[in-house]
């Protein structure tokens, strides 16, 4: 599609020609997030320097009734940054400044554009650091981790992006200005804040965040545990909690992900193991030696086949690098992989994985699991190959056949890498029309015009219908030629 | 007994709805003094009680809205875990619901979080009648927009919650109050300090020249923090921390307006005549004010919000006022799960 010349000239004479960029060459980087799967390129891509050249793309948009797409570093993993047809896309990355580090008040006050870990770097200096970190915090914004409600591999004790937010500063598309929650943490009115936290850049575009900062802990602990079967070790997880002790970590990785880790990053783990427990303890001296001492008896006592502790920061950092690098290291092992996000009670995880382990040789793709066992958050990987004629499908009916299975023992669709375009099917199954029909009317309060990242996060009746038509078949994808996505 | 009244109440709604007969929704009616004034037929739903869930080793308490508070902490207690935001029961019959809706959050609110923060999923019937389920019993669960976060602190304004699942976590092997001497603007830096140092300190208050510090940990721990600090401990600290969460101090005692105001962190002493209760290391103070004084200008020039928490006078403003964007969303957030405005019609703003 052509893009506006009004619109486009709009934008120019609003944020300098070089920010607003229309040609193939220079849009084509933009045509996707991590979802590669699903492509689009641009029409339009505004590069925004401050919240005022935010608010003058938005105003304009509206003005011309044209979507418009925020974008962060575009590491999503489910399309939510995916650029829509005759629409601008809006990327946050220019917002980059960290506009100040608090220590006394235990805060940071970021543009949108700030990579998760650089709010850490900056903070260290205080002995102070930002406790949500994904895997992609290397690389991920911060108004991408708002926008996702993010979390990572300390979730389960110091909690996802929403119990780490102050408050943020929002430019709606109405053209008004909004401030959502405090710094104090409390604000007057409706909990505004957390509606927006995970909304997937659907009812505004954060332009400041304020995040809360926590005390570096006098002491950390991580435990390596191997095991001989995946069972045990879906099991130690759940009789760890129930002894009381919240860990800061606690991560569980399969044996083909074992393998692909040790393969890549040379970390150290036991690659004979089916199954292997990461579980990190942190706080004061005597409470993480009480809390050590507690779960190598029981990880012993769940049948463990062997334990390590870290003896130092360094060999620490090797060990969870297996984990962290999980995704990349699978990935080499096919062309192309899905990383799924389903969550569940913990209870169901020996029960899922082994389901998933018949879904997978069902299916004839293999899957890796690499996940937050402490949260319930399985990330099961669907290895495949783009170029074989049916098997992207293939792959996303299996994905979809997993996603059903968590939210039938109880549990979600997404747990952190958000709905985008790739889990709308997925969302029929989890929720009914009555609750569809009222985030669609939540959406109308905030975006009257459905301009912002109009087609995300929320499928539309019609869609669950077409989605019901297809699954109610099972086997094989029966209508493969209808767009899914 | 099966004690699910789900479809009674449904039909409540949904005629009052149709006849815009306005609703004011009721628990255990503990809490009737927080927000203005609602007039309106009551919407009892003490009996819509009952806990359908709790396995200690998920972290997940979930139950219907009438439950008793005191029920859920008994159950938690059994079990060796707590409601980590320590709520406020403000009277004997205080609910599962009405604590939600009113989001209000005890002495270690600056410790755990807000009570938001630990709601998972909701159950809900909105204006018009219909029963809505957000979030779940999960840990993480970002599928469609966090509504059930939403009604935390809604004054039941949006909908009736019918049932909600909370994050609980276990107790902590053991706790221990320090009270040091000093005065208000010492207790408010030392408070901010000790905050941001690694050590335990699940609640903080300053009150008549003393500030009281509470720590959990394991004994080990507690005599270290001890020894680090000195102070004296306090013998019967469970009931200091409970009488300033229930207010049965004889700070709040009289009937005086009570003003609280929530603050950002190292927010200066307050241009408000009195000395306040503190707590939350700071972030929360109490004030009792001469009527017709407002504690809103003071606590908004050091970025703060203020609330008139008890004995207002009919008819007036007891929440900070909203910027007019915000109010336009609040009103425009009503208008789509309300419809017909019936329930707590007033509660929150006057138009709301
Ligand atoms: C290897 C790898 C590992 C990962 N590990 C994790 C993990 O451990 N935990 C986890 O939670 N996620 C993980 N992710 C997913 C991803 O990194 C997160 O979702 C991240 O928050 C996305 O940030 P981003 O800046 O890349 O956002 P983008 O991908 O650019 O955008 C994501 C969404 O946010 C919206 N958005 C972006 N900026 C704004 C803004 N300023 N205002 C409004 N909306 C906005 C977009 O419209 C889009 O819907 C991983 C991804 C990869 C590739």
């Amino acid at each position: 599609m052509t893009p506006d010349p009004a619109l486009v000239s709009e934008l120019r004479s609003a944020l300098g020609a070089d920010a607003v960029l229309v040609s193939a060459e220079a849009c084509t980087p933009f045509e996707c997030d991590a979802l590669n799967t699903q492509r689009r390129r641009p029409d339009i891509v505004a590069l925004p320097r401050s919240p005022e050249q935010v608010m003058a793309v938005l105003n304009a948009c509206r003005r011309h009734a044209t979507p418009v797409v925020a974008r962060g570093a575009g590491t999503g993993l489910s399309g939510g940054a995916l650029p829509v047809a005759g629409g601008v896309l809006l990327v946050m990355s220019r917002l980059d400044q960290i506009i100040e580090i608090d220590p006394a008040r235990r805060i940071a006050r970021v543009q949108p554009g700030v990579t998760n870990l650089e709010i850490s770097q900056a903070a260290a200096p205080f002995g102070l650091y930002y406790a949500p970190d994904p895997s992609s915090q290397v690389a991920c914004t911060i108004g991408g981790n708002v926008a996702e409600n993010s979390g990572g591999v300390h979730c389960l004790k110091h909690g996802l992006t929403v119990h780490n937010l102050l408050e943020i500063r929002v430019a709606t598309i109405d053209g008004e200005w909004l401030t959502l929650g405090s710094a104090s943490g409390e604000a007057p009115g409706l909990a505004l804040l957390p509606l927006f936290t995970g909304s997937e850049g659907m009812l505004g575009v954060t332009v400041e965040a304020t995040v809360q900062l926590k005390p570096l802990p006098e002491r950390v602990e991580l435990v390596l545990a191997a095991f001989g079967d995946v069972r045990r070790c879906a099991d130690a997880v759940g009789r760890i909690i129930a002894t009381g002790i919240v860990p800061a970590g606690l991560e569980m990785m399969d044996a083909p992900a074992i393998r692909a880790a040790e393969a890549f990053v040379h970390c150290g783990y036991p690659t004979d193991a089916a199954a292997l427990l990461l579980c990190e303890l942190d706080g004061l001296n005597h409470d993480v030696q009480r809390e050590l001492d507690a779960v190598q008896a029981l990880l012993h006592d769940c049948g463990a086949t062997s334990l390590r502790v870290a003896t130092g920061a360094a060999e620490r950092l090797r060990m969870w690098s297996g984990r962290k690098s999980a995704f990349p290291a699978v990935g080499r092992l096919a062309p192309d992989y899905f990383c799924m996000d389903g969550t569940i009670p913990r209870r169901h995880l020996a029960g899922v994985l082994e389901r998933i382990g018949e879904m997978s040789r069902a299916a004839g793709l293999p899957v890796a699991n690499v996940f937050h066992a402490g949260d319930g958050n399985l990330h099961p990987l669907i290895l495949f190959d783009a170029g074989q004629p049916g098997e992207v499908e293939r792959a996303e009916y299996l994905g979809a056949e997993i996603l059903e299975l968590c939210v039938a023992v109880g549990g979600t669709v997404t747990g952190e890498h958000g709905v985008g375009v790739e889990k709308l099917g997925p969302m029929c199954t989890q929720f009914g029309a009555d609750e569809l029909e009222a985030f669609h009317a939540l959406k109308r309060a905030f975006d009257p015009d459905g301009l912002l990242n109009p087609g995300k996060a929320i499928p539309t009746l019609a869609r669950c219908a077409d989605y019901g038509a297809m699954r109610v078949h099972g086997g094989k994808l029966p209508f493969s030629h209808l767009p899914r996505f | 007994m099966d004690r699910d009244c789900t479809s009674a109440l449904v039909e409540q709604v949904r005629e009052a709805s149709v006849r815009r007969v306005p609703l004011r929704v009721v628990g255990g009616d503990t809490k009737r003094f927080h927000g203005r004034a609602t007039e309106g037929r009551a919407l009892e739903t003490r009996e819509h009680g009952g806990i359908l869930r709790h396995d200690p080793a998920e972290l997940v308490l979930t139950a219907r809205a009438g439950t008793p508070l005191a029920e859920i902490e008994a159950a938690l207690a059994s079990k060796g875990q707590r409601l980590p935001f320590e709520p406020p029961h403000f009277g004997s019959g205080a609910t599962l619901g009405g604590t939600v809706a009113c989001g209000l959050a005890g002495p270690a609110r600056a410790w755990s979080g807000p009570l938001r923060d630990f709601v998972l999923g909701a159950r809900v019937l909105t204006g018009d009648g219909r029963v809505l389920r957000f979030g779940g019993e999960v840990m993480k669960n970002v599928a469609g927009y966090d509504v059930a976060r939403l009604l935390a602190g809604s004054l039941g304004i949006l909908g009736v919650l019918l049932d909600v699942s909370l994050k609980v976590l276990p107790r902590p092997p053991g706790e221990r109050t320090l009270a040091l001497e000093m005065d208000e603007a010492t207790a408010l830096t030392r408070l901010a300090e000790l905050a941001r140092s690694a050590l335990p300190l699940s609640a903080g208050s300053w009150i008549d020249g003393r500030a009281y510090l509470r720590f959990e940990g394991s004994d080990a721990t507690l005599d270290e923090v001890q020894r680090r600090l000195g102070g004296e401990v306090v013998a019967e600290s469970r009931d200091f921390w409970s009488g300033l969460r229930e207010q049965s101090h004889p700070f709040f005692a009289g009937d005086a307006p009570l003003w609280r105001c929530t603050l950002p962190p190292l927010a200066p002493q307050l241009s408000i005549e009195g000395t306040p209760l503190v707590e939350w290391n700071g972030l929360q103070r109490w004030y009792r004010c001469p009527p017709g004084v407002t504690a809103f200008a003071a606590a908004s020039a050091v970025g703060g919000h203020a609330t008139l928490f008890r004995h207002a006078p009919a008819g007036v403003d007891v929440f900070s006022p909203l910027p007019p964007a915000m109010l336009r969303l609040h009103r425009a957030l009503k208008r789509e799960l309300d419809p017909a405005g019936i329930l707590n019609p007033g509660r929150m703003y006057a138009d709301l």
